[in-house]
């Protein structure tokens, strides 16, 4: 390390001895505040650690470690954060790097939990890496007491310089630091509550950013390793499939070819790589390559045919009853105005830009293992579980993931590229899948049916209201992403029914931004609006009346200032031009499922041209803050990331199954939203509720699509009840 | 073997000639800078300059570029200085930042031939696909690197 520093040192002085570029050119690896390798310590052989979490180098300069992972919502920034405001250190001098998964496990899971799902970066580690870096701060401080022989209430910090007030003397943290590092506390201290804070709440620019706009971030896919070989792999196509034969002959002659392999096992869809000296010589290669598939029982299945038997089943009994009030039913009977509508939404791709990849070293005492992991601790479990090598002596090098969503915490393509490395007798292999195979290999958002009945009052309002959803694969303890949103109304109504069936397909589906909520919140949403209409009253004035903060919904009173805000915002209510119009949504995520909550509302302007054609103008999306937000330069970029998101999968995505398989493959039958079809985002921040919030990762996604479509609805009077919208002919007159 | 010059510098590659430019860089040089998206010139997560053109990387032969020029994010400017580059930093434009090397290099490209390019030449030229929907972000750092490159 101290050698390649003085290296680096050594070619900027050349350079400006010569005259050369400006100063600043080739930095000595000290200044950068990430290493495009985050995996890797940048911390120095003289830097002394204060805590798993926390080191410090004799010139002040404070490394930080960081257990999630890096995938677009600026974690490392977020993490570094929450530390730093207990660690009083100078953040002009913070740096940051990933933690060590292998010591997690060597050191009984030191790092607490190497997760990154949920938008629970924020909400769950906020009091334990508060804690630790008042930790380490006080073991500081403690290390000045000794040093001074003076009372600790004598002491105040700030920026990493100590002072002793009554004399003025000060000592930087990295004069302190030894002696830091040898201290107990007697007791943890105390940490500061949302009011006390002063670096959390700042908008902070991203540590984040400098390694992706040069090339040097390393993402998965990036990994290079001397004697690696590159492997192109191809699973079942019918999922749940063999490999009945393969011909090797007929390719191992090709250029480059190193092997042919096999590979199956628990959780693994089985299938075939080639292996070569480069990713296009086995990519060609397994193009060439002759397999024959078992299919197994699902080559004729079709999606097509699921929706079929789930729209069946809205009328088949026995039905998982969630939520009974009154009678609804026999409310619906005695109606004089019934409104009812049947829903769906298709199974959806993560779509992710980096193919999913994984690159793993298999020898008989030790695995090491490279990608871009939501998940590195099951990711490890899960690397030992199929080479026998106890997780103390796996090595998961963690690296920037190219998107998530959801998606890299399946662990598919670490077991995948473990079971191939493991027959390559201890050479490190690269697999990477092509963008087909990623597209049709997915752990995907589950297709979801559903009906909602309501019977109106003459005042417009519900009297009973019944919801049956029908989900398909849902693979989460107590159904939770089916029913999600769905089973405590936040609208008055005195007669209430929900219940639900579930259906299996052979499909793997997964968590997808917003688990749950955009599918439901499509529907509820949408639901809601058709009841607006219905009642003959403003779609924003008629959830706010049902919004009316009771018992039953306390939340209420905080929902309506959202919702009043975006209104505001958006100028809703205002003329538009014809063939423009606006439609609300709101809700708020994991309501009833979790104590914490982020409650949004989404307002969408839209353009529909008479031939049909969709223009989503500006979407304007309050949110609910609570007490701070870590870092609102990040959380905005959260929102604008969602309603991209939010909005390609309403437009104009959908993954359908065809003989047992995935019919979509590449971006021209799996679209992207374009820049010319990205609307103007206007992030609104509202002090609704006093409690931290629930987080921002995947909090807005559930909304763009009611409120897009509710805005098209009024254009063109068209109700969208099935997306995605390129299905569905929007002309209007 | 051919020969091939990226970044100012001079390579001799034992490559097929129908080998993708994008693998060349990538596995056969080493530059991981440009990306892997699509395959078939779809996204643009692959772009490079061949003599200051946008090309998507992925579909161009290697054997194409034999005697030409190419850039490589890696190539752009000494330090990471190119206007595009110092604007992205000060609006962090990427988020995942996947696509982004071919972004600033579709932006570099278009500078170079505009250097005040209006929205309707960025909605233009710039069709590089982003799944994080940091596109208002790129066009504001287009504007940002055509004043920053105006007062340079």
């Amino acid at each position: 390390m101290k050698r390649e520093i003085n290296r680096r040192q050594f070619v900027v002085t050349a350079l400006a001895a010569g005259g050369g570029m400006a100063l600043g050119f080739a930095l000595p690896k000290s200044a950068a505040k990430i290493s495009g390798r985050p995996w890797e310590s940048l911390a120095g052989k003289g830097d002394i650690e204060v805590g798993p979490w926390v080191v410090i180098a004799p010139d002040d300069t404070v490394t930080l470690r960081i257990g999630q992972s890096e995938m677009g919502q600026g974690v490392m920034t977020s993490c570094a954060k929450l530390l730093a405001e207990e660690l009083e250190c100078d953040w002009s001098k913070v740096r940051v790097e990933y933690v060590s998964v292998n010591r997690h496990f060597r050191e009984n899971k030191v790092y607490k939990r190497l997760v990154t799902t949920s938008s629970s970066s924020v909400r769950l580690g906020r009091p334990y890496l508060q804690q630790a870096g008042a930790s380490a701060r006080e073991r500081l401080m403690a290390a000045a007491e000794q040093t001074w022989g003076v009372p600790r209430l004598e002491l105040t910090v700030k920026d990493g310089v100590i002072t002793h007030t009554p004399t003025g003397r000060t000592l930087r943290y990295g004069q302190v630091v030894q002696k830091a590092a040898a201290i107990k506390l007697p007791a943890e201290p105390p940490i500061k509550t949302p009011d006390q804070y002063t670096l959390l709440k700042k908008p902070t620019k991203l540590l984040e950013t400098p390694p992706k706009v040069d090339g040097s971030a390393v993402y998965g896919i990036d990994v290079r390793l001397p004697g690696m070989l590159y492997a192109a792999a191809k699973a079942s196509p019918v999922f749940l499939g063999k490999v009945k034969k393969y011909d090797a002959d007929a390719v191992k002659n090709r250029p480059g070819v190193h092997s042919v392999v096999a590979f199956s096992g628990p959780e693994i869809e089985a299938g075939v790589a080639v292996v070569a000296d480069s990713y296009w010589h086995a990519k060609s290669a397994l193009d060439l390559l002759p397999i024959e598939w078992d299919e197994g029982a699902h080559g004729n299945d079709s999606s097509e045919d699921y929706f079929k038997k789930s729209r069946a089943a809205l009328d088949q009994p026995g039905a998982k009853v969630v939520t009974k009030t009154g009678d609804a039913e026999a409310a619906l009977k005695n109606a004089v105005k019934v409104v009812e509508a049947v829903y769906e939404v298709p199974y959806l791709d993560h779509a992710v830009m980096e193919p999913y990849n994984c690159a793993a070293q298999v020898t008989p005492d030790r695995v090491d293992v490279w990608v871009g992991s939501q998940e590195p601790e099951r990711a490890t479990e899960d690397a030992s579980k199929i080479t026998g090598v106890p997780v103390e002596n796996i090595y998961l090098h963690n690296c920037f993931l190219g998107g998530g969503f959801g998606r890299r915490g399946n662990q598919d393509d670490v077991r995948q590229a473990v079971a191939i490395a493991k027959q390559l007798g201890g050479r490190p292999v690269k697999v990477i899948w092509s963008r087909e195979e990623t597209t049709r290999h997915g752990y995907y958002r589950p297709m979801r049916v559903s009906r909602f009945r309501a019977a109106l009052a003459p005042d417009g309002t519900p009297l009973a209201w019944t919801t049956r959803l029908i989900g398909v694969d849902e693979n989460y303890p107590g159904d939770e992403q089916a029913i999600r949103g769905l089973h405590r109304l936040p609208y008055r109504a005195p007669n209430q029914l929900f219940d639900y069936h579930l259906q299996r397909t052979h499909v793997p589906t997964g968590p997808w931004t917003s688990v749950g909520r955009s599918q439901n919140e499509f529907f509820l949403e949408t639901f809601v609006d058709e009841l607006a209409h219905a009642a003959g009253k403003d779609p924003y004035q008629y959830r706010r009346a049902l919004l009316d903060p009771s018992p039953q919904f306390p939340l209420g009173k905080a929902w309506i200032q959202v919702l009043d805000a975006v209104a505001e915002k958006s100028g809703w209510g205002k003329p538009q031009p014809k063939g423009t119009g606006m439609g609300i949504a709101i809700g708020d995520s994991r309501r009833v499922s979790r104590k914490e909550i982020t409650i949004c509302a989404v307002a969408a302007r839209v353009s529909v041209s008479q031939k049909g054609e969709v223009r989503a103008e500006r979407f304007d999306v309050a949110i609910d803050t609570g007490p701070f937000l870590v870092n609102p330069l990040a959380a905005e970029r959260q929102v604008e990331m969602q309603v991209a998101m939010g909005l390609a999968a309403t437009w104009k995505q959908e993954i359908t199954i065809e003989k047992g398989r995935v019919v979509q493959g590449n971006f021209d039958s799996y679209p992207l939203l374009r820049a010319t079809e990205m609307p103007e985002v206007n992030v609104h921040w509202v002090r609704a509720t006093d409690e931290p919030i629930a987080g921002l990762g995947e909090e807005v996604v559930g909304w763009v699509a009611p409120a897009i479509c509710n805005a098209i609805f009024a254009v063109t009077g068209k109700r969208i009840r099935s997306l995605p919208l390129k299905k569905h002919d929007l002309s209007w007159t | 073997m051919l020969s091939l010059r990226v970044n100012r510098k001079a390579y001799n590659v034992d490559v097929e000639p129908e080998t993708p430019l994008l693998w060349v860089l990538r596995d056969t040089i080493g530059l991981t800078g440009t990306k892997f998206g699509c395959g078939m010139a779809l996204c643009g997560a692959c772009t490079v300059h061949v003599n200051g053109k946008t090309v998507r990387s992925c579909v161009t032969q290697a054997s194409q570029v034999v005697g030409r020029e190419i850039t490589t994010i890696e190539g752009l400017s000494p330090n990471a200085q190119h206007p595009a580059q110092i604007a992205w930093r000060e609006g962090d434009v990427p988020a995942c930042g996947y696509c982004q090397s071919g972004q600033i290099m579709a932006a570099a490209a278009l500078l170079a031939q505009k250097p005040n390019p209006t929205d309707a030449d960025i909605e233009r030229e710039m069709t590089n696909l982003c799944r994080c929907g940091t596109y208002p972000r790129i066009r504001q750092a287009i504007h940002r690197a055509a004043q920053i490159a105006g007062k340079g």
